[in-house]
């Protein structure tokens, strides 16, 4: 017993010596940065701003892994490609629209449309995921649906690919959201305005719907326990489909945002954006909904301060070729401090 | 309608979308440029037909509580199905041909809608689809009506020989050199095979496997009621002709062909590591690809004349111990981190480290030691003579032997037995004594050391180690091939490189849909098939001795694997 104990220290020494060591290196980083002070602060200002418009995107997506996670405790690895298809839908959509002509006649319809055929699409994809590769699984060790879910996301990647073509398509550049907008000493372009907006609405929607309705009650009810919550008259079956519907939902308006933010769609585009919108989730703890919307924001400000900060005071070259590696660093980070994320509750480990 | 009706109306409609997918991914325009049978039937237009034969099939079949329809019924059902494949890809092809939809989907060209009318124009076409629907899955269905192994022989041989006519450069390359000629003109013709030699293969597969099937078991039978002795030496022979033929093959198959054979075994090298960490120790490392760049990065740097930094200019032999020191180190700097992880959990931040890897490799503050995203060039041959495939073979089969007997001996240990334990329960394994932060280590440690191997071939073979060539997919491809292979199998893995590995190198039509396959391949196996092809005997028995069910299996951390049986009660 004595032996067993000594051990999970010195594990657990190591992993504090690691993580310490990696907060160290960023907080003397930074240090570093700022008293040289390499950068202005109308830098630092829009860095902020680029992030929060990013991590609203990684805060929608986030919610779809962090609802799935709550009731089946899967990583749906494929969401990432959900959020791609939303992306190329809303490419199309939003070319289509622009030969019609609707996109100069009337921009705002225009708009929502492109965002509602993309969520469309996107929430039609997810619910195929669900009924032809994870449903079969239901009950199925761990592994084996996160295997299965690996298969999904390639096959849907892939799709793409082949449907689509492989190369790079360029958004066209709507003018309708050009310009900037000042409010006191702060500045945004409007398109990320729109970005940071829309994703406000939709997650206050998702809060409201599951709070106050009917099959939001059922949802919490599922994720608290499946058994009982089907002894209550709950359609288990259903309410599973609900839920990944509407993570497709949020992930097609995170497509449509990715790409106005980012001007391109390609089919390799939803693996990373899915990774560090996992790390969101983890980060502000699976399966609590708040806690995705604020772990995609924090990820998404220090994906883009980050490299400015904590690096170049190193004098590293161009750091921000190595931002992936932060927004990596941090997955680590929070595993290794709090496994049940900043509003996580503790068992969820 | 009947249940089953409906149901082959489902599968009809299933099948269709399958052929809308295939056709619209490119699959049958690619394969348009091979015949089957030379200049009669292509490949692309093939594929059509096959699906309707594979729905029609499973029209035919019934579910157990049902009971089975009379023979015609079945025809019916079959038919009816084959129809609904025909009916979905006529209407695909007109849509194809009446509107242009290029700017969305790159491969709905008129040329698709040409290929599915068999050159026969939109009316004529869409009825041959149709009929030729029809009948294929009265084709299907009629399966069923056969004697099993009859029917058996047929799809089997079926598949083989489509497989042959794909394979015609390489088995036309094969025959070439060791000087049949005759047997090849007999055979092949450019582009597929001929009239007499698709008939002389289906015949010849089909009657091989339909006698297998009749007389196996008597074989099988008569080798075990051999004698211990006897039955030992004849598996020493039947390895040692084996190895024979493993020495002389690259003699055999030439240039091209080794080339391929080298690249398979380091996916073979590759996969003995990771299943040691998946299939032995049940870690899920999706950042298996960091221990491969590692191995690569490694023997370039130390080996090669334009290693930025320290370059030694070992030879190839002398820096392999670093690479496994190298290996070693990695393993634990992986492992160490992820040690209180489980499952899922695991398998993303593992993710996350072969992502850092790759991009700190490629970043340009790490150039002055790794070359950034140019890579190192000129990495040095591992034999001292030339880079050619045929000799670069063969240190890749000693390794791939040592690696195998390693797994193997490993497997049997006791810490293939701790690996074993904590795969299933990791709980219980700690409870019983077991030192899981030891053995996770291990495993990583080992793991890593194969991975570090196999890249460190990597890079000698091709010569120059670049950063992207170590991006997730390598890890993806790894773990297929074992998921394929079947999960903590030796065989498994080789099975599962060959397949997964081998072909797509050789079908060149097949590498731009190699990924596309592989996602399937991972669905449909966790699906249908979670043990893989050749699972290893223990989880043969586990999965099918102990339960009817296919749904448990190889990593029962928490549903337990006796969900269908019942526990002992008071």
């Amino acid at each position: 017993m004595r032996g067993r104990r000594i051990r999970f220290n010195l594990v657990n020494l190591f992993l504090w010596l690691l993580g310490g060591g990696l907060l160290a290196f960023a907080a003397f980083g930074s240090f570093l940065t700022l008293v040289e002070g390499r950068i202005q602060p109308s830098q630092w200002q829009s860095l902020v701003i680029a992030g929060i418009a990013l991590g609203s995107v990684y805060a929608l997506i986030a919610l779809g892994y962090t609802l799935v996670y709550g009731i089946l405790f899967m990583i749906n690895f494929a969401h990432g490609e959900v959020f791609m298809w939303g992306a190329f839908t809303a490419f199309f959509a939003a070319t289509a629209l622009n030969d019609a002509g609707l996109m100069v006649s009337n921009p705002v319809l225009a708009f929502f449309l492109v965002l509602a055929t993309s969520m469309l699409v996107s929430m039609l994809v997810a619910i195929m995921l669900e009924r032809i590769a994870y449903r079969p699984l239901r009950g199925a060790p761990r592994l084996v649906p996160l295997i299965t879910a690996i298969g999904a996301s390639l096959f849907l990647q892939y799709t793409a690919r082949g449907f689509y073509g492989s190369g790079v398509r360029a958004y066209p550049d709507y003018t309708l959201f050009d310009g900037t907008i000042s409010i006191g000493f702060l500045s945004l372009s409007v398109k990320q305005a729109v970005v940071i907006l829309a994703a406000v609405g939709l997650m206050l929607a998702l809060y409201v719907f599951i709070n106050r309705t009917r099959t939001g009650r059922a949802m919490r009810a599922v994720s608290e326990d499946k058994d009982v919550a089907a002894m209550m008259g709950i359609n288990v079956d259903r309410i599973i489909v609900t839920t990944f519907a509407i993570g497709g939902l949020l992930a097609g308006a995170a497509g449509i945002l990715y790409t106005l933010i980012f001007n391109q769609v390609l089919f390799f585009m939803g693996f990373l954006p899915g990774i560090k919108a996992f790390t969101a989730a983890v980060l502000g703890g699976i399966g609590n909904v708040i806690g995705a919307a604020l772990g995609g924001l924090i990820l998404g400000v220090v994906e883009q301060l980050g490299p400015n900060l904590f690096l170049s005071g190193y004098g590293v070259p161009s750091p921000n070729q190595l931002k992936d590696v932060i927004a990596f660093s941090v997955l680590v980070l929070v595993l290794i401090f709090r496994p049940s994320g900043l509003l996580g509750r503790k068992e969820n480990t | 309608m009947s249940t089953l009706l409906r149901r082959a109306l489902m599968m009809g409609l299933f099948g269709g979308i399958a052929g809308v997918h295939v056709s619209l991914v490119g699959i049958v325009n690619t394969f348009q440029t091979r015949d089957l049978i030379a200049d009669i039937v292509t490949i692309g237009s093939v594929l059509p037909m096959l699906i309707a034969i594979m729905v029609g099939w499973l029209a035919g079949s019934t579910p157990k509580h049902i009971p089975r329809p009379s023979g015609s019924t079945t025809l019916v059902h079959g038919a009816m199905a084959g129809g609904v494949v025909g009916v979905v890809l006529a209407a695909l092809a007109l849509l194809v041909d009446s509107v242009s939809l290029t700017w969305i989907l790159v491969n709905a060209r008129p040329q698709l809608a040409n290929i599915l009318y068999f050159e026969q124009g939109p009316g004529l076409g869409s009825v041959i689809l149709i009929a030729g629907g029809v009948l294929l899955g009265v084709a299907g269905a009629g399966l069923h009506l056969l004697p099993r192994t009859i029917a058996r022989a047929l799809a089997i041989s079926g598949v083989v020989t489509i497989i042959a006519a794909l394979m015609e450069p390489f088995v036309g390359a094969v025959l070439r050199n060791v000087e049949l000629r005759a047997i090849e003109g007999f055979l092949y013709q450019s582009g597929g095979l001929t009239v007499q030699g698709f008939i002389l293969v289906f015949v010849l597969i089909a009657a091989g496997i339909y006698g297998w099937a009749k007389r196996g078991d008597r074989a099988k039978a008569r080798v075990a009621a051999m004698p211990p002795d006897r039955r030992r030496a004849g598996k020493l022979i039947a390895y040692g002709v084996l190895f024979a033929i493993l020495l002389i093959l690259p003699q055999i198959v030439g240039q091209r062909l080794s080339e391929v054979v080298g690249t398979v075994g380091i996916y073979i090298l590759l996969g003995l590591g990771l299943n040691i960490v998946v299939g032995f120790a049940g870690l899920l490392d999706l950042g298996y690809v960091a221990f491969f760049a590692v191995g690569a990065y490694t023997t370039a740097l130390l080996t090669s004349p334009a290693s930025p930094v320290l370059n030694p200019e070992l030879p190839f032999w002398g820096a392999l111990p670093f690479v496994i020191m190298a290996a070693a180190l990695v393993g634990l700097a992986v492992g160490a981190p992820v040690l209180r992880l489980r499952g899922d959990y695991l398998a993303i931040v593992t993710l996350g480290f072969g992502e850092i890897a790759r991009e700190i490799f490629k970043s340009a503050w790490a150039q002055p030691v790794t070359g950034g995203a140019q890579g190192i060039l000129s990495v040095p041959e591992p034999l001292p003579f030339t880079r050619d495939p045929q000799s670069i073979y063969y240190p890749i089969l000693f390794f791939c032997i040592i690696a195998a007997i390693a797994a193997t001996r490993l497997a049997a240990s006791r810490v293939g037995r701790a690996w074993n334990a904590m795969r299933e329960d990791e709980s219980v394994a700690e409870a019983t004594g077991i030192n899981t932060v030891k053995y996770k280590l291990l495993a990583f440690s080992l793991g890593a050391a194969f991975g570090c191997l196999s890249g460190a071939f990597f890079g000698t073979k091709i010569g120059v180690v670049f950063p992207d060539s170590f991006n997730i997919l390598v890890s993806i491809n790894a773990l297929a091939l074992i998921v394929l292979g079947g999960m903590g199998n030796i065989a498994g893995v080789m099975v599962g490189a060959l397949v997964l590995v081998g072909l797509p190198e050789l079908l060149r039509e097949f590498a731009e849909y190699r990924l596309l396959i592989y996602g399937v391949v991972l669905v449909v196996m966790m699906i249908l098939r979670p043990e893989g092809l050749l699972p290893s005997r223990s989880r043969r028995v586990e999965l099918h001795d102990v339960s009817d069910e296919d749904d448990d299996d190889m990593y029962t951390d928490e549903a337990g694997i006796d969900t269908g049986r019942p526990v002992v009660s008071t």
